[in-house]
Order: C-alpha cells, then sequence, then structure tokens
C-alpha cells in the first residue's frame, strides 16, 4: 500500500471538518469539527515524518495535540459564557460586530 | 480502552514491515478503519444531535489513533486515545450537557447561499488537496532507525533538545489557558443571594406553580420520565416531564391522550423568567 | 537747479546739551500712552492729569530746544541723535536716529503745543465719558507716533510714525465703536490711509533699489545725481501717500466720516497731527520734488482739485463738524498746493500748517463747545443766536473764523495770501490756472466759513425744545482762549518779517524773490474783493433771510455737494462693487467648484464604502468562508505557479 494513502485520508478529514466548520451552526458542534481539522493534519505530519525517517513531525504532531488541548478549554470557557448571556450556543446569534 | 489500544497496537505491529514498503496488515488496516473514519466524520457533520457528533468524532479519532500505531508512533496513538478521546472529548460532552440543547441544534441554514458556497469551498479545496498530493513525490524511509531505542526515547530526545524552547512556552500556554479558562468561566455574583423566605416570596409572588411541579405519568407500561402525567380531564400534563427531553422530542405520548406536546417554548414553566 | 540743497550744505551737528534729549518728546508721551493703556482702571484717577503732563512737558522740552536753537548760527542748527542701530543686515544699515532741524522744530512745536490745549480742553469735554483714561492712551499715542515721524531721520523710521499715527487715528475715530457707523467710519479711514501707506512703502523700496539707503541724507544725497524718472516715480508715491493721510484727492473719502470721534480727535487729526503729516512728508522730501518737475506738477493738480474740491462739499453741510472737515481738505490742499510749487512756495505750506493749525484747533474745540452745549447737536440749521449764551466760544471761533478766511490782519491773511502770491508765479497757463484756482478757493472759503458761522452763532434761535445752551466749563475755554491768541497773532508776528521763510531757509532752500504774473497788491486787492464777496454773500443769505430748519432740496450741484461730490459714490461704484462681485464669484466658486469637488469625491468614498460595509454581516460562518475561499485561492495559486 502506498504511505500516502493517509495523507489523502487526510485531506479528505480535513475538508470534511471544514465543511462542518462552515455549516453547521452549534458552537460546539462547529468547534468539535474544528478538532477534526487538526487531527487530520496531526495524521499528515505523522505520515510524512514516517516518509521522511524522522520524528520531527511526530513532535509537531504531539505539540498541536497539546495547543489543541489549551485551545479546547478556552473555546469551551467561551461557550459557556456566550451561553449563559445569551442562551444560546448558536454562533450566529453573536453577530453584533458588524456594520 | 488499554485492551483496544494494545490490540490495536500489536495488529498494526504485525502489519509493520520493516522497509519500505507498508505490509498486508496495514494495508487490512487502512483499507478498513479509513472508511469508517470518513464514514464517522461525515456523521459528525450531518447528525441532528450534537451528542451523537461528539460520540462519532470520539470514533474517528480512535480510528486515527491506530493509524499513528500504525506507523510507528506508538507515543503519539496512546496520548490520541488517552487525551484526545479520554478527556477533550469528554470535556466536550460536559459542555454539551451543561449548554443543553437548543435551536442551534437545527439543521436548516439561515444565511442565504452558505451552504451551497460551503460545500462547494470543502469540495474544491478537498479537490486541491488531493491532485497536489498526487503531484509529490513519495519516499517511505521508514522510521526504524529513528525510533531505533524506542519512539518515546526518540520523541524525548527531540523534545528536550531541538524542541526544548517550544516545550517551555507549551507550558506555558497551558497555565494560561487554564487561568484563562477559570476566568472566563467564573460568574461574579453581584447580587446578595435569596434566602430562603425571599425564594418562597417570589415562588408565591409569580402565582403559576406555588407548588412542585407534578411528576412524569406512572403508566402499567410505562413508569418513566418520558411520558407525561394526566390531568384529571385526561389532558396531558406537558410541565411534568423535563424540558431537556421536550427538546430533544424523546417524550413518549401519554396513553390515551389525543393532545400531542406541540413545542417545547410554548409551556409555560415557572421559573423561566430567571 | 539753483536751489542749494540743505542736507549738502550743513553737515548736520551730533546732538549735546538740550538737543540730547530728543528722544525724550518721543518717550514722554510714549511712556504715557503705555501708563494709561496697560496701567488700566487703576490709572482712571489720575490717567488724564499723567495723559496731559506727558505732552506739556514735551513741549517744554521743544520750546528749550526751540530757543536753543535761535542762539545759534542758522547754518548750525541741525542736530541728529543717533538711538541704536535699527536693522544691521550686511551693506543695509539702518539707524534709528533723529533728526531735529528748523523744520522738524516747527512741527515739534506745533503738535506738543497744540496738542497739549486739545488734552487741556479734553479733560473737561469727556468728563462725563467711563473711559476718558483711555481715550487719554490713545491720544497720548497719537501725540507720539507723530512726533516719531517728524523726527525721525530716515524715511523707514519716518514709516514707523506714518503707521503709528495711522494705528492711532483708527483707534480714536472709532473710539465709541459701539455705534457702528462710527467703527465703519474708523474701518474707512484705516483702508483709505492704507492706500497711501502702500504708496509710501514703495516708494522706500525704490530709494532703497536707486540709492542703496533709505537715510535722508542717503536719499537727498542719491537724489542729485539720479535720473528724472526714478525721482518722478518716488515723488509720485510719495504723493500717493501723502494724499492718503492728508486726506488729498482721490483718497479724500475718509475725512469727513472721521468725525465720528470725539471732537477734540477731531481737532488734533485736523490741526496738530495726521494730516499735515503729507504736507510734511513732502516738504521733507524737496530734494526729490525739486528733481521731478512732473511730480510737482502732479502734487500742484492734487492740491487745487482738492483745494476747489473742499471748498464746494463745505458750502452745502449742514453738520458743523463736516463742514469744517471739508474746510481742513481744502486748506490742506492750499498746502499742498503750494508745498508742489516747489522752493518758493515750501515755507508758505509751512507757514499756513502752522496758522491753519492753530484757527482750525481752535473752531474745532469751539465746535465741540457749542455740541458741549446743545446736547451733541451738530445740525447747524437747529443752532442760531448762540452768540449770546457762549460768549467765549462766539469771540474764539470768530477770531478762528476772520483767521480762516483771510481778513487782515489775523494770521489767516498772512499765510494764504502768500501762497496765493506763490501760486501765481510761473509763465504759461500754469499761473492763471492754479492762481486762479487758489483766488476762487479763497472767495469760496470765505463764503462757507461765513455761512458756518453765522448759522451756529447768529439769526434767529432754531433750538429744539429740550437744549438749554450754556458756556463751557474754564478748562474747555481756555485752550479755546490761547488758540484764538494763536490764530489772531502768529500771522502778523511771522508774515510780515518773513521770520518762517528766513527760519526753513537751509532746510527748504532759498529761492529769489520772482514776480507773480499779477502784481502784489492788485492781488491782495482782488483776494480781498472776493473774500468780502463771499462773507456778504453768505450774510444775505443766512442772516437777512430765515434758514429753514429743515435743508431745502437744492440745485444739482448743492446735492452733489451735500454727498460729497459722489466722492463714495465713486468708490463704491469703482472698487467696492467689482470687489464685492469677485468675492462673490470667489464664494460661488469656492462653494460649487472646489467644495463640490471635495465633496463629490468624498461622497463617492462614503457611498462605495457604505455598499462594501454590508459586507461585514457579523456572522461568523460568512467570515470562516472567506476566510477558507482565500486559503483554497493560496493553495489553487501555489499548484498553478508549480504547474
Amino acid at each position: 500500500m502506498n504511505p500516502m494513502n493517509y495523507v489523502y485520508l487526510s485531506a479528505l478529514l480535513f475538508s470534511i471538518g471544514a465543511a462542518g466548520v462552515l455549516l453547521r451552526r452549534n458552537a460546539i458542534v462547529v468547534f468539535m469539527c474544528v478538532e477534526l481539522m487538526l487531527n487530520a493534519t496531526n495524521l499528515a505530519f505523522v505520515a510524512f515524518a514516517r516518509m521522511q525517517g524522522n520524528l520531527d513531525g511526530q513532535v509537531i504532531a504531539f505539540f498541536v495535540m497539546v495547543v489543541a488541548a489549551a485551545e479546547v478549554v478556552i473555546g469551551l470557557a467561551i461557550i459557556v459564557t456566550i451561553f449563559r448571556t445569551r442562551r444560546s450556543a448558536s454562533v450566529d446569534s453573536a453577530n453584533l460586530l458588524k456594520y | 480502552m488499554t485492551i483496544s489500544g494494545s490490540t490495536l497496537v500489536a495488529l498494526a505491529a504485525a502489519g509493520t514491515p520493516t522497509g519500505t514498503a507498508t505490509g498486508t496488515g496495514e494495508a487490512v488496516l487502512f483499507w478498513l478503519l479509513a472508511p469508517i473514519a470518513v464514514l464517522a466524520s461525515l456523521g459528525m457533520l450531518f447528525s441532528k444531535k450534537a451528542v451523537h457528533s461528539a460520540l462519532l468524532l470520539a470514533l474517528t479519532m480512535l480510528c486515527l489513533a491506530a493509524f499513528y500505531l500504525a506507523q510507528d508512533a506508538p507515543f503519539l496513538g496512546v496520548v490520541q486515545v488517552v487525551v484526545y478521546t479520554g478527556a477533550v472529548m469528554m470535556l466536550f460532552l460536559f459542555v454539551l450537557m451543561l449548554v443543553g440543547v437548543d435551536s442551534s441544534d437545527s439543521l436548516v441554514e439561515t444565511l442565504r447561499g452558505q451552504r451551497i458556497a460551503a460545500i462547494v469551498a470543502a469540495l474544491g479545496f478537498g479537490a486541491l488537496l488531493v491532485f497536489s498530493i498526487g503531484d509529490v513525490v513519495v519516499s517511505n524511509a521508514g522510521l526504524a532507525t529513528a525510533n531505533a531505542d524506542g519512539n518515546v526515547q526518540g520523541l524525548a530526545a527531540l523534545i528536550f533538545s531541538r524542541y526544548v524552547f517550544a516545550f517551555e512556552v507549551t507550558s506555558a500556554l497551558l497555565i494560561t489557558a487554564a487561568l484563562g479558562a477559570m476566568v472566563l468561566a467564573h460568574r461574579e455574583r453581584i447580587e446578595r443571594p435569596l434566602n430562603q423566605r425571599q425564594l418562597s416570596e417570589q415562588r408565591f409572588r409569580g402565582g403559576v406553580h406555588p407548588a412542585p411541579l407534578p411528576g412524569p405519568g406512572v403508566y402499567a407500561r410505562h413508569n418513566a420520565v418520558d411520558t407525561p402525567a394526566l390531568l384529571p380531564d385526561g389532558q396531558p400534563a406537558d410541565v411534568s416531564v423535563s424540558r431537556v427531553l421536550l427538546a430533544r422530542g424523546d417524550v413518549r405520548k401519554a396513553p390515551g391522550a389525543d393532545v400531542v406536546v406541540r413545542d417545547a417554548s410554548e409551556i409555560e414553566r415557572p421559573g423561566d423568567d430567571q | 537747479m539753483p536751489t542749494i540743497l540743505a542736507a549738502e550744505t550743513t553737515q548736520a551737528a551730533d546732538a549735546t546739551g538740550v538737543f540730547a534729549l530728543s528722544w525724550l518728546l518721543i518717550a514722554l508721551p510714549l511712556l504715557g500712552a503705555a501708563v494709561l493703556l496697560l496701567g488700566g482702571r487703576r490709572t482712571d484717577k489720575f490717567g488724564h492729569l499723567l495723559g496731559t503732563a506727558m505732552p506739556f512737558a514735551a513741549f517744554v522740552i521743544g520750546v528749550v530746544q526751540f530757543v536753543a536753537m535761535l542762539g545759534r548760527d542758522p547754518e548750525n542748527r541741525t542736530f541728529s541723535q543717533h538711538l541704536y542701530t535699527w536693522l544691521p543686515v550686511g551693506s543695509f544699515q539702518v539707524d534709528a536716529g533723529l533728526l531735529v532741524d528748523q523744520l522738524s522744530m516747527c512741527f515739534v512745536l506745533l503738535i506738543t503745543g497744540v496738542g497739549t490745549l486739545i488734552h487741556i480742553y479734553s479733560i473737561g469735554y469727556m468728563e462725563h465719558d467711563p473711559d476718558r483714561r483711555r481715550f487719554f492712551g490713545y491720544l497720548n499715542l497719537f501725540i507720539a507716533a507723530m512726533l516719531l515721524l517728524v523726527l525721525a531721520d530716515s524715511y523707514l523710521l519716518l514709516y514707523v510714525g506714518w503707521e503709528g499715527v495711522g494705528l492711532a487715528s483708527y483707534l480714536l475715530i472709532g473710539f465709541w465703536s459701539y455705534v457702528p457707523e462710527y467703527a465703519a467710519a474708523a474701518k474707512k479711514a484705516f483702508v483709505a490711509n492704507r492706500v497711501g501707506d502702500f504708496g509710501l512703502s514703495i516708494a522706500i523700496m525704490i530709494m532703497f533699489a536707486q540709492f542703496g539707503s533709505v537715510s535722508f541724507d542717503g536719499v537727498f544725497a542719491g537724489a542729485d545725481g539720479a535720473s528724472e524718472g526714478a525721482l518722478t516715480a518716488i515723488g509720485l508715491m510719495l504723493l500717493l501717500a501723502a494724499c492718503g493721510k492728508s486726506a488729498q484727492f482721490p483718497l479724500q473719502s475718509w475725512l469727513g466720516d472721521a468725525m465720528a470721534g470725539p471732537t477734540p480727535v477731531s481737532a488734533l487729526i485736523h490741526a496738530a497731527t495726521m494730516v499735515t503729516a503729507g504736507v510734511y512728508l513732502i516738504v521733507r522730501s524737496a530734494p526729490v520734488f525739486n528733481g521731478a518737475p512732473d511730480a510737482q506738477l502732479v502734487v500742484v493738480i492734487v492740491g487745487a482739485i482738492t483745494l476747489i474740491f473742499g471748498a464746494i462739499v463745505g458750502t452745502a453741510k449742514d453738520d458743523i463738524k463736516k463742514a469744517l472737515a471739508a474746510s481742513t481738505m481744502s486748506q490742506i490742499g492750499y498746502m499742498m498746493l503750494a508745498a508742489g510749487l516747489g522752493p518758493i512756495g515750501y515755507a508758505f505750506a509751512i507757514f499756513h500748517l502752522l496758522t491753519h493749525g492753530f484757527f482750525k484747533a481752535g473752531m474745532f474745540l469751539g465746535a465741540g463747545s457749542v455740541m458741549h452745549g446743545m446736547n451733541n447737536q451738530v445740525e447747524m440749521r437747529r443752532f442760531g443766536g448762540i452768540s449770546s449764551v457762549m460768549k467765549i466760544t462766539w469771540i474764539t471761533f470768530g477770531l478762528g473764523w476772520l483767521a480762516i478766511i483771510g481778513v487782515p490782519p489775523f494770521s489767516g491773511f498772512w499765510s494764504k495770501d502768500k501762497i496765493i502770491e506763490a501760486a501765481f508765479v510761473g509763465e504759461g497757463w500754469r499761473p492763471w490756472v492754479f492762481g486762479g484756482a487758489a483766488l476762487i478757493g479763497a472767495g469760496v472759503t470765505a463764503f462757507y466759513m461765513t455761512r458756518l458761522f453765522l448759522m451756529t452763532f447768529h439769526g434767529e434761535r432754531r433750538w429744539t425744545d429740550d437744549v438749554h445752551p450754556h458756556e463751557s466749563p474754564k478748562i474747555m475755554t481756555i485752550p479755546l482762549m490761547v488758540l484764538a491768541i494763536g490764530s489772531a497773532a502768529l500771522g502778523l508776528i511771522l508774515g510780515p518779517t518773513n521770520a518762517l521763510v528766513h527760519w526753513l531757509e537751509p532746510v527748504t532752500g532759498a529761492h529769489g524773490e520772482e514776480a507773480p504774473v499779477l502784481s502784489v497788491p492788485v492781488l491782495t486787492g482782488l483776494t480781498l474783493l472776493l473774500i468780502a464777496v463771499g462773507v456778504a454773500w453768505a450774510y444775505s443769505l443766512y442772516v437777512r433771510q430765515p434758514v429753514p430748519e429743515v435743508a431745502p432740496a437744492g440745485s444739482v450741484l448743492t446735492r452733489a455737494a451735500r454727498r460729497d461730490l459722489y466722492q463714495d459714490a465713486v468708490n463704491e461704484s469703482l472698487l467696492m462693487r467689482p470687489g464685492q462681485y469677485l468675492t462673490r464669484f470667489l464664494v460661488w466658486f469656492d462653494n460649487r467648484v472646489v467644495d463640490g469637488a471635495v465633496n463629490g469625491l468624498a461622497a463617492l468614498l462614503g457611498g462605495t464604502s457604505g455598499r462594501f460595509r454590508r459586507l461585514q454581516t457579523g456572522f461568523v460562518r460568512s467570515y470562516a468562508l472567506s476566510m477558507f475561499l482565500g486559503a483554497a485561492l493560496l493553495v489553487g495559486a501555489m499548484l498553478l505557479v508549480r504547474l
């Protein structure tokens, strides 16, 4: 099997995640889609690390995970706060910052 | 979880050749799990309920963990399972429970042209990526030499030497994130809490339901929270079931009742105005 | 050029002794002005006394200097005092220095003497004005500026005094600036003066370009060998300056409106300061004019026109102050005419200036005294018969009247007669035209001054019911008496002896006796005859016949004269209206074209932005979509480049 298949899978998952970010209105689901996109890149990193024969890609993937964890914590806290004040978790309802 | 993890490790180890080509075991694993991952992520995208999305995402992540293991990245595979699937997704579920359900779960598109544009953009982007990936000259060096002392040791050597600065910065990031989450989620109480007397007075002043709300129905076939009780005139008492269930549409019809619960928002409940 | 120029023959001695105090002449009134204007209301109590003491002190210094000057040889009466180097710019050095000579001395005595009398008079006249202290501050400033003007030893320093006079006159004419007409009159005077100032500044520039110097010495030394064209240009520009300051045709229109100021101001402007500055400038610049016959001719023409012009206007005015103003214009016309005649006339111009200073100051102050008793009325048709209630004013005014119309032996006779004689000197058409103008002017002067005098002091009492005329207080009548004595006697002292002519000879240059085209007794007889006719005619019109309280319609000439011979109308149609049209066009251009272009551009940008703004919907997903499309474009572009 060609190891590039992992990269194809990664691109596919990334696109699905991106479509989710654009289509879903529930902030939590949008956030999950972002996580999916991060995971897809991680997969690509790991696949490339294997192709290149060194561990740098895995290190980067590791850092991405750490950052993603921090991001999730903050993001969810923001969602909770927004929900508390607006009684809604829809990303469309927070649209005051406009013309 | 650990059991499935170890089996996957075994499976992956069996399929991993030592060299440039991928082995048959890995190919089987890939073609088995890749469709599952894609389907699960598509399901996450299209499922109406956020909880389902979360669970399907967890499934996708598990598949990815398997792929990590198959590609000589056991450390990342384990971290993926433990941190992502275990911790992060649980956090998602907690928040889901906290926030509850509302109209944002609806799949009806409200922005004009957004759906078509999003689908076109995602498909186009994916096509571009695939097209460009197809152009890449592939080498397959394998990680046998890099992982000679073990994957964890190899990663550790890198993290604590070349990437030590990034690693330290990451620690600062994590602390900041923890603090930030506390600050954001914390709510300052700006008025004194009501004591029992005031709560009681408030409850009677509202005048809708001074007494506790009626419990759900208890029937011969159902003795469950999802079935409304019947009022003396045979009407189902809508307030007798949890509104979360109403919002999810998980309320059963009361036996003998010809009135169907219309919509969660139309039911007047005490305390909604707080 | 038979004339021997003073600047070449006598070298100015450095000022010593009492002449070293020359700077005090200017500094004292300036100090008074500074104290009164900067001291504010603290100086209200003693302000008028200080303001009067300063010019008086200057007058005392002037008298002492005059006596000291009399004690020296005529050739050694010129003193220069170097104060400091004002503009040390490379080779261009301008010293701030004073020049005290016979000509300056005449002016110093006139300015400080008559000025002091006017100050004393003002103490009484302005007694009830809440801003009397400020008034005295301005008066002192006026005196200081005028003294600087006549004592300066260079045209540039003279220009400083010249501008100071303009400023002080503006402040004083507009002293009651809360009346809009008065404020407008002050502005009018200032603007008309600016036209003249423009001429002076150009003259100074030409001097600098031609001679490389702006000091009197340097310019006069250079004028000797300069081309006639340059001298004519300088002369005409100096004449323009003199026309502005001395209210000569065609810049005379401000003088009548300048009556808006308090009456002592009118006296000061007309007698001691301001309008005499133009005559001083011409006489002081004698070496320049002597080399430019064309410029001299223009000076004479301007003088003759103004002489007749002022006289005609004076016959029709019913406002006592405006009639006096017209007469000033006419009398200054005499002086200009004399100054334009060259060395033969300079001394007589100054002579007439001095006598005029006395009798005109006396008459203005007398008019102020009449107004003081008549509730500030100025309409002569509502006067009449005042002689019985204001005897001192009547007598002093009468002496001034006799002096101005030129009845012997009063001072106007001596000075004016000399001018008429000088005007008749020459060849060809000139003596007949200019002499005739001067002669006719004398007759008309007699008519309108008699009219003024009789309408005011004689005839029936045409007073409005609420006036109760009374004699003015002593502080006002004493200056009147002093001035009246001067009006009566000054000519007698200086005229027959030719004392002034000899006194001024070192400055203005000597000239031989030249006979007029008609013999002197004939001319004198003609003048007296015309004066007698004018007086008699006025008597028959305004005493024998009742004076109507409302002015009759009058002939075309009368109506024109009442409107100052349409000088304001001419100025309006020639200068003001085109200016207004130009301004309106520019306003329109600015509003429509300039602003239109700017606003149109702004509106275009604003409209476009308003439409682009709609892209900011506030929906995060829209933004994410555009980001994503951007990323897709980027990837596509990279791919395209690589392919």
